[in-house]
């Protein structure tokens, strides 16, 4: 039994575990103390000093967020003096910021604003030191922009960076008046080891950290009568979308989703999950034939493990970090780059449209997407794939801005071509959900059978836990698969760099025996995606993944080979996979980057 | 506002114009080492004068140290250095008992003397100049330190003499 | 001549001893003894913030753990402070065995020492120093190591948790605190962080006993200190006097006979006025001081001392917390303001709520003092500011 502790705050006596924190006790009471610095998914730091509370017998004030709460202690959240700091520590970070909100992206979605709009703060208590500061605006990387005069040094990001990325791009830097939040050297964004995961971007509490955006490119294709503009949508943006539009989080809107994708205008409403499962097809079999040319050929030239590729953040991360192991990675595109590539080709031709007319827009709950979608490697259609990336943030943007109604739309289908999917491309959205889509159609097509688990649901690799494994035992296989008879199919997820980080630790030491690994760059896979409605915490990443499961269960197909658009492409365009085509099309490599 | 925006690719190649061996044995020594970021830095500014940005890709490479987090801690203490510095570096104190005994005449006599300002090094590569806070000589305020010899009770006169000897001992 | 009124001691530099003596006596006590003798003595750490070295170390002897730590804090980085740095050229080994008595209690093999990275002149003379120490104790077959970590010119590393985080190769930013040191100090264990100072009194107690420590001093501030004095004053320098003193007496052994004011205690002290000389005691009952004693004449913009106050905490301020970081700014800039007339002489009201803002919500000692010395030049001398 855990111990508790009892203490009183504004006059109310709560018990809670030892460990928490006055803050967490204030919440169990429901009292509201503003937070800046403090999120969910990170350490402590305790340095905005915005939640600072009285404790009776204490000189100074404490920071909630930090102090742990004790027994007899005796707190009140709201006195003059508590009020007096609150307001001047507003007043200070203020100071220091470009406060010209009305020409800031996150206008009316900051936390500062909204922390200034409670204390009715009508004009400057302090000096103005904005104009003072040499502050940079790097706006170089094609994902994220780094606005340095919108920054309170609340240090999120780099925590964000260091804990849950294992990637420290950003930093703290300097001291005293000088102190910033800062690449190697102040390199652009674009320059450093950044993954573009967009982590720090869903906690960034103002407009210091944001996605470029790419509303305008959009808007001007869609008014363009010479252009046909088609849309994929992410499996994970139809579990979230609804949050930045009025709904609950866990609202599965996929079907308002496509209606409001007709009405902004865009000629042709598909889906990325048709390519998520074009992709299991695709790195299924790349799978089978490692472990063939492995276990058949005894060729020592084949890598396994094998990495899934879908994810590009994680796609950087390797580049930059263990360059040494990206043979490992699967050579598929990601379902994005796989969508692009067929837009202009398979779909122009299918349309008889001319490829060079037609735009191609992604609705991604990624910021690394746009930085994907740039990528040299991703012309191979002899134009750029994808030509913009927008987050789920961005369509919910565009939404609003055509004055559609959301949450009393009908729901529509997607088109059609490349707009039919399976439920294990849905759950590609959700941690652990590309093996399961990937174990549903391999264990099938070496046996015969379906996959041993009840309903499909293959519940090891689901949950967040930040390393999963899984193994599944191959038994009774067809002839043509016999090599794999009894064989143990070893695997393991992992989401959040750091995680990611362990899982090729172990690989590196040599104290690993899998044969397929999954990784996503965001902590609960793609739902949790950099991209996605801010703001994003455990509780919601709870949610999202439980309306994805949901999703895929309501699904009339769960495996990707009985797609019947899979079946198609593969009959009338591509042949089989791992066909020239499929090689031409939708695999690529990826070369080392310098971790600077 | 000031604002600087990056629009423009720096250039990305980091030409390597000091001699990374050197700091070779100090990687050995601290390479396993807990906590040993400091010292490190501490022993190639030792080496170099200051801290070459190469050096710090160095010891990331083999340290595992995020240059980031390096980078925060070479610009956190004000004793490390990212430019190259003059063989001998002028600390003019400016801590309180010297500043209100007039320290910034002698940081300003020693600018005019050498032609430079608070924090710059001269064309010749001799002197640098620095404003230092308390040096902890503040009975023998105002001081200032060139290496490890502190200049005590000074004017700016006293303060330039001894600059310009300096200069006269290093052109013989 | 002026009387000596002020009572002239010597225990820290006293050369009526021998270290080796005191050293192997004190390491045959059983620990409650040190412990007592150093809680009776009344000793109160000598940094400034006065905690009562005694508890200190019974709190970390009660932790349980293999892995602690005793840490000296030479990082004397306050302006107007130069007295660690006398003690450590002077009377190293002293320092040292403060140390190894202080690990001894509380179960510590290994002993840092954070020096200042401007006495780096110092190392090698106390390394030489540190080998006959460490064969020393290796005779009395106790196990202790000192270890000499360089500082690299960061005021706040003089903070004790921002000192573990500088030991820890980090940014020397202070921590959330609790935990304190004694619980989770360097390396997150059980830790005794003292000054310098503090650890050669707790030294010489071992010596002197108890009693004749208790003797000095007042009930809040037993025993002496040493201090480190400067400005306008003939006889710059250390001296160590016992502590309670008037400082009316003080200003008329040390002044030069027109001195308007006395910052007691540094940047992060207070800024006492002539006329309040007479009712200041210079001890914890009264204004404290980690050993700065700045003599100012009336011949000192009072206007400028505060700047050089405000500008030093602007860059020294680690820069986490926003009470500090911007706070110090606001400070600074706002004094201009107001001397230069782009702002009114009520503007100094709201600078002097600011400082008590910071002194208040601030993560860590440095912001929560910059108040001190602002508010008190502030309100002594207000005309000053303005024209």
């Amino acid at each position: 039994m855990a111990n508790t502790v009892k203490l009183n705050i504004d006059g109310i006596d709560v018990s809670i575990d030892a460990g928490k924190t006055v803050l967490d006790a204030a919440k169990k009471l429901n009292i509201h103390i503003p937070t800046l610095c403090y999120h969910e998914d990170l350490c402590v730091a305790g340095n905005c000093r915005v939640c600072v509370v009285e404790q009776e017998g204490v000189k100074n004030l404490v920071a909630s967020c930090a102090m742990p709460a004790q027994d007899g202690m005796v707190i009140h959240t709201n006195t003059h003096k508590v009020r007096n700091a609150r307001r001047h520590v507003v007043e200070l970070l203020l100071s220091e910021h470009n406060a010209d909100c009305t020409k800031c992206y996150k206008n009316t979605r900051c936390e500062l604003q909204d922390l200034a709009g409670e204390m009715v703060i009508n004009e400057h208590m302090f000096l103005d030191l904005v104009p003072d500061k040499n502050y940079t605006i790097d706006m170089l990387s094609p994902a994220i922009i780094k606005d340095d005069s919108k920054c309170i040094r609340c240090q999120r990001c780099v925590r964000t960076c260091q804990e849950l990325q294992h990637v420290s791009a950003l930093g703290v830097a300097y001291k005293g008046e000088h102190m910033k939040i800062s690449t190697f050297f102040e390199h652009s964004m674009y320059d450093v080891v950044c993954t573009n995961c967009g982590q720090c971007v869903i906690r960034c509490p103002t407009g210091a950290l944001i996605e470029k955006n790419y509303l305008d490119d959009v808007w001007d294709a869609i008014y363009d009568e010479d252009k046909h503009v088609v849309v994929q949508t992410a499996p994970a943006t139809r579990i979230a979308l609804g949050e930045d539009l009025g709904m609950e989080a866990g609202s599965i809107v996929t079907g308002k989703m496509a209606a409001a994708l007709r009405r902004l205008g865009f000629d042709s409403v598909l889906d990325t999950d048709f390519t998520a499962d074009l992709t299991i097809m695709e790195e299924g079999t790349e799978l089978l034939t490692r472990l063939k040319r492995a276990l058949v050929d005894k060729d020592p030239t084949v890598k396994l493990p094998m990495t899934t590729s879908c994810s590009p953040g994680w796609i950087k991360f390797i580049e930059h970090m263990y360059p040494e192991y990206l043979e490992n990675v699967s050579t598929c595109k990601s379902p994005q780059q796989m969508f692009g590539a067929l837009a202009k080709t398979y779909y122009a031709q299918k349309k008889g449209i001319d490829p060079s007319k037609i735009v191609s827009v992604s609705i991604m709950p990624c910021t690394a997407k746009k930085f994907e979608a740039n990528r040299p490697e991703m012309r191979d259609s002899g134009f750029q794939d994808v030509d913009m990336g927008l987050t789920t943030r961005e369509l919910a943007v565009m939404i609003k801005q055509a004055g559609i109604n959301f949450k009393e739309l009908p729901d529509e289908k997607f088109d059609n071509l490349m707009g039919e999917s399976s439920g294990a491309g849905v759950i590609f959205g959700a941690t652990g959900g590309v093996m399961e889509a990937a174990l549903r159609t391999v264990y099938e097509i070496v046996t015969g059978r379906e996959v041993p688990f009840e309903n499909l649901k293959i519940t090891p690799v689901r949950g967040m836990e930040g390393v999963k494994e899984a193994a599944v035992k191959i038994e009774n296989v067809l002839p043509a698969w016999s090599f794999l008879e009894g064989v143990e199919l070893k695997t393991v997820v992992a989401h959040g760099l750091t995680n990611a980080d362990k899982v090729m630790q172990a690989v590196k030491n040599g104290t690993a025996d899998w044969h397929f690994i999954e990784i996503m760059a965001c902590p609960g896979g793609c739902l949790g995606g950099g991209g996605q409605p801010i703001p994003t915490t455990p509780e919601i990443r709870k949610k999202r993944a439980e309306a994805i499961y949901r999703e895929d269960e309501g699904m009339a197909i769960r495996k990707s080979h009985e797609n019947p658009e899979i079946q198609q492409i593969y009959k009338e365009f591509l042949g089989e996979p791992l066909s020239d085509k499929s090689h031409w099309l939708l695999h690529t490599h990826y070369n080392a980057r310098k971790r600077v | 506002m000031r604002v600087k925006r990056i629009l423009q690719e720096k250039e990305a190649v980091i030409q390597s114009s000091v001699d990374l061996t050197l700091i070779d044995p100090l990687i050995e020594k601290y390479k396993n080492k807990k906590g040993n970021l400091i010292p490190i830095l501490q022993g190639t500014q030792d080496v170099y004068g200051y801290l070459p940005k190469e050096t710090f890709i160095k010891i990331s490479e083999q340290t595992g140290l995020k240059l980031s987090e390096m980078y925060g801690v070479a610009t956190f203490y004000t004793q490390f250095r990212l430019n190259p510095v003059g063989r001998y570096i002028v600390k003019v104190c400016h801590g309180t008992a010297c500043h209100v005994q007039n320290a910034t005449a002698i940081s300003e006599a020693v600018e005019d003397a050498l032609g430079i300002k608070d924090g710059e090094t001269t064309e010749d590569r001799l002197f640098t100049l620095e404003s230092v806070a308390c040096l902890g000589c503040c009975s023998l305020a105002p001081v200032m330190m060139i290496g490890d010899e502190t200049y005590a009770k000074l004017t700016g006169n006293k303060a330039v003499k001894i600059v310009k000897e300096i200069k006269i001992k290093e052109s013989n | 001549m002026p009387n000596k009124k002020l009572k002239r001691v010597d225990i820290i530099f006293s050369e009526d001893c021998v270290y080796k003596d005191v050293l192997a006596e004190s390491l045959k006590k059983s620990n409650e003894d040190i412990l007592k003798d150093i809680l009776d003595s009344g000793l109160r750490g000598r940094g400034g913030a006065g905690f009562p070295t005694g508890l200190k170390w019974k709190f970390a002897s009660q932790e349980t753990g293999e892995e602690k730590y005793v840490v000296c804090n030479a990082d004397e980085g306050e302006p107007g402070t130069f007295k660690d740095r006398e003690i450590l050229t002077r009377v190293p080994l002293k320092v040292f065995g403060g140390m190894a008595i202080c690990a001894k209690v509380i179960g510590a093999k290994h002993g840092y020492i954070y020096l200042r990275g401007e006495y780096k002149f110092l190392k090698t003379d106390l390394e030489k120093a540190l080998e006959e120490f460490h064969s020393f104790v290796k005779e009395l077959g106790f196990d202790f190591q000192i270890h000499i970590l360089m500082g690299s010119g960061a005021y706040i590393c003089g903070e004790e948790s921002a000192l573990f985080e500088s030991m820890e190769g980090k940014r020397g930013e202070p921590r959330n605190k609790p935990p304190y040191p004694t619980i989770s100090g360097f390396r997150n264990k059980p830790t005794v962080i003292n000054n310098v100072e503090t650890l050669v009194y707790s030294f010489m107690i071992c010596r002197i006993g108890a009693g004749k420590f208790h003797e000095l001093g007042t009930a809040d501030s037993r025993g002496s200190k040493v201090f480190s004095i400067s400005g306008d004053t003939p006889i710059a320098g250390i001296y160590e006097l016992e502590l309670g003193m008037l400082l009316e007496d003080f200003v008329e052994e040390f002044g030069d006979g027109d001195t308007k004011a006395v910052q007691v205690g540094g940047a992060a002290g207070f800024c006492v006025p002539r006329k309040k000389f007479k009712d200041t005691i210079i001890g914890f009952e009264g204004v404290p001081t980690g050993g700065s004693m700045m003599l100012f004449n009336s011949s000192r913009s009072m206007y400028n001392v505060l700047k050089n106050y405000v500008e030093f905490f602007e860059e020294e301020s680690c820069g986490q917390c926003t009470p500090c970081r911007v706070g110090c700014q606001q400070l600074k800039k706002g004094i201009e303001a107001i001397k230069k007339g782009e702002k009114s002489a009520h503007y100094l009201d709201t600078l002097q709520k600011l400082a008590d803002t910071m002194k208040v919500s601030s993560k860590c000692g440095l912001g929560q003092s910059v108040a001190n010395s602002f508010s008190s030049i502030v309100d002594n001398f207000r005309e000053e500011m303005i024209y």
